[in-house]
């Protein structure tokens, strides 16, 4: 049987007559009448939800970043080898584990059996991994869950919690990603899921609530880090006839998918945040904005609403508590400046996504003009642990900034993912000893946090600890938690001009410092890359950058200054080389590096002839010093370059240097 | 009430009041760009802003509400900077052009950068490079200039209820358009114009006249003149008189003195206006065809045709004051004095940009030619009287030609909101009990509220007129007559607020003057001029009385509907534009 479904006629939940019971009584129940039979019967339907149909389960990570990189090809091959064998076995669209570097990722298990995952699976490779398998070969294995002596070889596979990659990690929001169904609310529910509700609709009052989770510490995990409780108190204080409850849903900074991966792997665990947040505030009405592009994560959240109004989680007397509470899910057409919650909540009115001033605040007039709070994904993932386990949550942490966050690992590092790791976790541990450090063994140059209105640190900041005070005393913020790392092959000015290209597309265009102040940043940036920049304009990008910082309207505007005047900050010597010395010691910047053929170490191959995009090589008979011979070397026309690095990078005699 | 301290100055302002309300209570002066009145406030320019104690950042002070006990500071070198700064980030991409601008000296945007000591911009300056929008024969956009305050788009939307522009693209490509950046013409837009009074700087401008008017004068033709009520109250301020200065007889020696041959006057249309519409609202009421709307406001007959074409057979079919004159002028005044209808010109001197494209409308042609040749702002008419080097401030009085330009006080009254109603009042009265009215000042109809309601006996019939100006109040009122919550005979609309006071078409300057107050100035003088004219019936108007004994006939007669009366059409904004793309 269908776990939501009655046991036997005595069960009188209907979603006109809710019983306020029936979450708990899906867990642990029957609750309203003894009977051995319907008990089995509900045990069965949890364990088959937890360990699966069949004896065979399989695991697929199938989140954007799992089908980016082939997952579906995966899973049909995987379904093709099944068919061919005549094993029937559970296949799971799994959400992502965090390990996004690994994926596909697939995870085999078997009850009694060593469970395995394989990372990065090939479509090509799946009959072979799956021979290996069923013929008890560790072959392949990337790790194991837990060694239980059913394999060949498995004592030297690791085992899957003590990879590097996990190491340090505490899991709160993402506890269920990758192992649950997450279209399937009956598997959240087998997990635990709802639970929190039922407590909090059956057993507290909305004071309470709010109490609890000012007592946790939760700060906002969309960037600028208000206290929660605080947050909900407000608008719980606030006069009005409607209130509305907003999950902001709508990640926007290069490099930050903290928010996707946590929906599109486990949207219940959001959805629950989301319902105790309406009955904390008196929310009636509320909406999940969503980014349109992110089609994956919307469709979770829809059939996840979709579900919970089906049994009665979402709608009128929910749980027989009378209360209230629905959901809608609310496509967004994709503005960066969303992040700021009254450009949200005009977006969602139907208007274009402007800011505007607070006060006043969305807590007393907010969506048309009501009470309105808008939480992060993220933040309302943790509600659910500090209503059950308060003690799980303020655990780990710092003193001002308690629980976990989910950081995203981008840019030059080796492994690439999300890992939710205690605030006040240090830098290099999340990039060194998670990340794995820096890709193909080059240099650590810097690391951007906080996404476009965030900093960027040098080496001396990698032992500064992840909490909101420590990065906002560096010049940076925590922003939604994105890490994107430089290497030394990355320009420091051409970084924070990337940024200020972002920023200055994403602007709203309402306030003059974010509008035309940003683009003037851009471009003495621009300048300054092209070897046209002067020590004056430095001044001048750091009293701009102050000004915009004290004058924009919203924070995307006082913070879109942070990467150039960080940046400057730190690398100064890098500005003064492009400046001065017309030099980009990356050799990233243009029209600051020049290509040329050494004759003596080139064997005239013609690869980089024949590499060229533009035809700026051509052969003519240069006369070697060395040899006092004429031959035919390849010439590299400057004029006609363009400096994408394709010679360079082709030629097996390094006989093209670049300076 | 909260009190706070503004510059060390201990203010106190009702709760709820913005910081910026305050510093003006306390007489100091703190620079806007994007703040305007009757519109809300949206921090956009960011040249408000000021130091809070215990606030982080520097708040504007045009949307900061006041609170107890705090402490502001206008004047710290922080605040002086971050002003400087904005205003220079502006002109880093604002055309350097002030001389040739349409808003030259009259532009906020100049005046700032002179007030708060801008010198230099340490900035590149790099031109916008937007297309300026011609296509629109009344109003020229040219987006270079624009500062993206928002004026426009909040007039449009907040107080016209129009919403014919908006926000366009993001970040730096951002700029204020028509959907589709299609011309304004095809849009819901009713050239009322108010868009072109708010905007600060040379971006809006109405579609220039100018040099048409000087062809026809250096032509032989027959060039006839005539002026609103509303611009003789007015166009004073163009030459440094004070707010609401009547000026009637230096508005038309000037007129004489720039080479027209007759100079009329657009009150006697006004007259004319109340006896057919007066006498219509008569028939209507015999018919139970009410309630009956005024007709006389260009802007207000667009958003009828593209708001609510259901009324159109309620709004009146008299022409509007000038279009009846301009027909007058080119029929009975052309055929009186030998000249053919296409050897006259007709040149209306308005405070109204929709008065543009009123003359362009089909029905107000006979045989291809237009009733009105020419219509001029009274901004375009102070241009012309300065290039043409006359010395407006000491011209003699001087009194309008014979036969179309005698009025009554009736008429001068039309140029403020309710004043059409009054007028209408007075006539009709009189003319349906035969005896003389005495009391003849309705002021239940007076002033600038939105909407005004009175209650006029009339031979044991009460009838309930309603007046209304600023088209988002006539939306609410047609909105409530629509529904049945009101119910009136007869309704007076005027698309700007406060009437034709307050028209697109009146002077723009830069001092920042209670703009209202200026509104309430040019109104008082109108109803001095009512009280200080022999006539206050248009009626009574002996040049009326004469024309209807001489041409006319009677009011209504066939003769005069041919002449004096129109028709509308329902019309369609972007629809068949959706279509066809």
């Amino acid at each position: 049987m269908n776990l939501m479904e009655p046991c036997c006629d005595k069960c009188h939940n209907t979603l006109a007559n809710p019983c306020k019971d029936y979450i708990a009584c899906r867990t642990e129940g029957p609750l309203c009448h003894e009977s051995a039979e319907c008990k089995a019967k509900l045990a069965e339907a949890r364990d088959k939800l937890i360990n699966g149909n069949h004896d065979l389960v399989i695991r697929i990570g199938m989140s954007t970043c799992g089908l980016a990189s082939g997952s579906q090809e995966v899973y049909n091959a995987l379904k093709k080898e099944l068919d061919l064998r005549h094993i029937d076995a559970d296949l799971m669209r799994v959400g992502c584990m965090g390990h996004c570097y690994a994926e596909p990722l697939v995870e085999i298990s078997k009850r009694n059996s060593t469970s395995v995952l394989y990372g990065q699976v090939k479509a090509a490779a799946v009959p072979k991994m799956i021979e290996a398998y069923l013929n008890g070969d560790a072959q392949g294995v990337m790790a194991v869950r837990a060694r239980k002596g059913t394999l060949k070889g498995e004592e030297g596979v690791p085992i899957f919690e003590e990879l590097p990659f996990n190491k340090g990690q505490y899991r709160d929001v993402m506890v269920n990603c990758g192992v649950i169904n997450p279209d399937s609310i009956e598997d959240y529910i087998a997990h635990g899921g709802y639970r929190a509700v039922t407590k909090v609709l059956t057993q507290m009052k909305p004071e309470e609530v709010i109490a609890t989770v000012k007592a946790s510490g939760l700060r906002g995990r969309g960037g600028a880090g208000f206290p929660t409780g605080l947050k909900w108190d407000f608008c719980r204080a606030a006069k009005g006839d409607l209130k509305y409850m907003v999950c902001n849903a709508d990640e926007g900074d290069p490099g930050a998918f903290m928010n996707r991966l946590a929906a599109e792997g486990d949207p219940h665990r959001i959805l629950e945040g989301l319902i105790i947040a309406a009955y904390a505030i008196g929310a009636t009405h509320g909406y999940i904005f969503v980014r349109a592009e992110k089609l994956q994560m919307a469709r979770r959240f829809m059939t996840a609403v979709d579900a919970a109004q089906r049994y009665g989680l979402l709608g009128d007397n929910i749980l027989d508590s009378g209360f209230n509470f629905d959901v809608e899910v609310m496509l967004s057409a994709g503005a960066f400046v969303c992040g700021e919650e009254t450009a949200m909540i005009s977006a969602i009115e139907g208007n274009r996504a402007m800011p505007r001033p607070r006060p006043p605040y969305p807590a007393t007039s907010g969506l048309m003009g009501k009470p309105t709070t808008i939480n992060n994904v993220e933040t309302l993932a943790h509600i659910a642990t500090i209503i059950l386990d308060k003690e799980y949550f303020t655990k780990v942490g710092t003193e001002r900034s308690k629980g976990t966050k989910v950081f995203c690992l981008a840019g030059k590092v080796t492994r690439t993912g999300a890992a939710e790791v205690p605030l006040g976790t240090t830098i290099r541990q999340l990039i060194f000893d998670i990340g794995g450090g820096v890709a193909n063994g080059k240099k650590f140059k810097a690391v951007q946090t906080g996404g476009p209105s965030g900093g960027c640190l040098s080496e001396k900041f990698l032992d500064l600890p992840l909490d909101y005070e420590s990065l906002q005393s560096a010049g940076s913020i925590m922003g939604s938690g994105g890490i994107i790392v430089l290497d030394e092959d990355t320009c420091i000015v051409d970084t924070a001009k990337y940024f200020l290209n972002f920023t200055t597309a994403e602007s709203c265009g309402k306030c003059t410092p974010c509008r035309i102040g940003l683009k003037r940043i851009h471009e003495t940036l621009t300048r300054i890359t092209q070897g046209r920049g002067t020590v004056e304009d430095l001044d001048q990008l750091k009293s701009l950058g102050a000004s915009i910082g004290n004058t924009a309207l919203c924070a995307l505007g006082q913070g879109a200054p942070n990467p150039t005047l960080t940046t400057m900050n730190y690398f100064r010597d890098e500005y003064l080389a492009h400046i001065q010395e017309k030099r980009c010691p990356a050799h990233v910047c243009a029209d600051l590096i020049a290509y040329k053929v050494e004759p003596s170490l080139c064997i005239g191959c013609g690869l980089c002839y024949r590499n060229c995009p533009i035809d700026a090589i051509r052969f003519e008979e240069v006369f070697d010093e060395q040899t006092k011979e004429v031959a035919k070397k390849p010439v590299i026309d400057s004029e006609k370059c363009v400096r994408c690095g394709s010679c360079f990078a082709i030629c097996p005699k390094h006989a093209i240097i670049r300076e | 009430m909260v009190k706070l301290t503004i510059d060390g100055i201990t203010v106190e302002v009702p709760a709820g009041s913005t910081v910026l309300e305050a510093a003006r209570k306390a007489n100091i002066r703190i620079p806007t760009l994007c703040s305007y009145e009757g519109i809300s406030s949206i921090g956009a320019c960011r040249l408000c802003v000021v130091e809070v104690e215990r606030m982080r950042n520097l708040p504007t002070s045009c949307t900061l509400p006041v609170s107890e006990g705090m402490v502001v500071r206008t004047n710290t070198p922080q605040v002086r900077d971050a002003r400087r700064t904005v205003l220079q980030l502006i002109l880093s991409e604002h055309p350097a052009d002030c001389q040739t601008c349409s808003k030259n000296q009259r532009c906020e945007l100049q005046r700032l950068a002179y007030e708060l000591g801008v010198r230099e911009v340490p900035f590149k300056r790099t031109p916008l490079n937007k297309t300026i929008h011609n296509e629109s024969p009344y109003v020229t956009r040219d987006l270079n200039y624009c500062v993206l305050c928002g004026r426009c788009v909040r007039v449009c939307s907040e107080i016209q209820s129009v919403n014919a522009i908006d926000y366009a693209f993001r970040g730096y490509n951002s700029e204020v358009n028509a959907p589709y950046d299609d011309d304004l013409a095809t849009t819901k837009c009713v050239s009322c114009g108010q868009c072109v009074l708010a905007c600060p700087v040379g971006a809006l401008s109405e579609r220039s006249h100018i040099q048409g008017v000087w062809n026809d004068l250096a032509s032989n033709k027959l060039t006839i003149v005539q002026s609103a009520p509303a611009v003789r109250a007015a166009i004073g301020e163009e030459f440094g008189m004070k707010a609401g200065e009547l000026t009637v007889g230096k508005l038309l020696a000037s007129l004489r003195r720039l080479g027209f041959k007759k100079v009329f006057d657009t009150n006697f249309g006004a007259d004319l206006t109340i006896i057919e519409e007066g006498h219509e609202f008569l028939e209507r009421a015999k018919k139970g065809d009410l309630p009956m709307f005024t007709s006389c406001c260009p802007g207000w007959i667009s958003f009828a045709e593209l708001f609510y074409p259901q009324i159109l057979p309620r709004i009146s079919s008299c022409k509007s004051p000038h279009q009846m004159l301009g027909a007058l002028a080119k029929s009975y005044y052309a055929e009186k004095v030998g000249v053919d209808r296409k050897d006259v010109s007709v040149t209306s001197i308005m405070p109204c940009v929709a008065k543009k494209q009123e003359t362009d409308r089909p029905q107000l042609s006979v045989n291809g030619i237009k009733d009105v040749d020419h219509v001029l702002t009274t901004r375009e008419l102070a241009q012309m009287i300065k290039e043409a080097g006359i010395d407006f401030n000491s011209l003699p009085d001087e009194e309008p030609d014979d036969p179309l330009g005698l009025y009554t006080g009736a008429a001068a009254i039309f140029g403020a909101s309710g004043g059409v109603m009054e007028a209408a009042l007075r006539t009709v009265y009189e003319v349906v009990t035969g005896e003389e009215l005495k009391n003849m000042d309705f002021v239940g109809v007076r002033g600038l509220e939105g909407v005004k309601e009175a209650s006029v006996e009339i031979l044991g019939n009460t009838y309930n007129v309603a007046v209304t100006s600023g088209l988002g109040n006539a939306r609410k009122l047609i909105e409530d007559v629509l529904s049945g919550r009101k119910s009136y005979h007869f309704i007076e609309v005027m698309a700007c607020p406060g009437g034709c006071i307050g028209g697109g078409g009146q002077p723009i300057l830069n001092e920042k003057s209670d703009r209202l107050q200026r509104l309430e100035e040019r109104a008082k003088s109108l109803y001095a001029l009512d009280k200080d004219l022999p006539f206050r019936k248009s009626h009574k108007n002996p040049a009326i009385i004469a024309l209807y004994k001489e041409y006319l006939g009677e009011p209504l007669s066939h003769r005069a509907h041919e002449i004096l009366h129109t028709t509308y059409q329902p019309r369609l904004s972007c629809v068949p534009l959706l279509a066809s793309r």
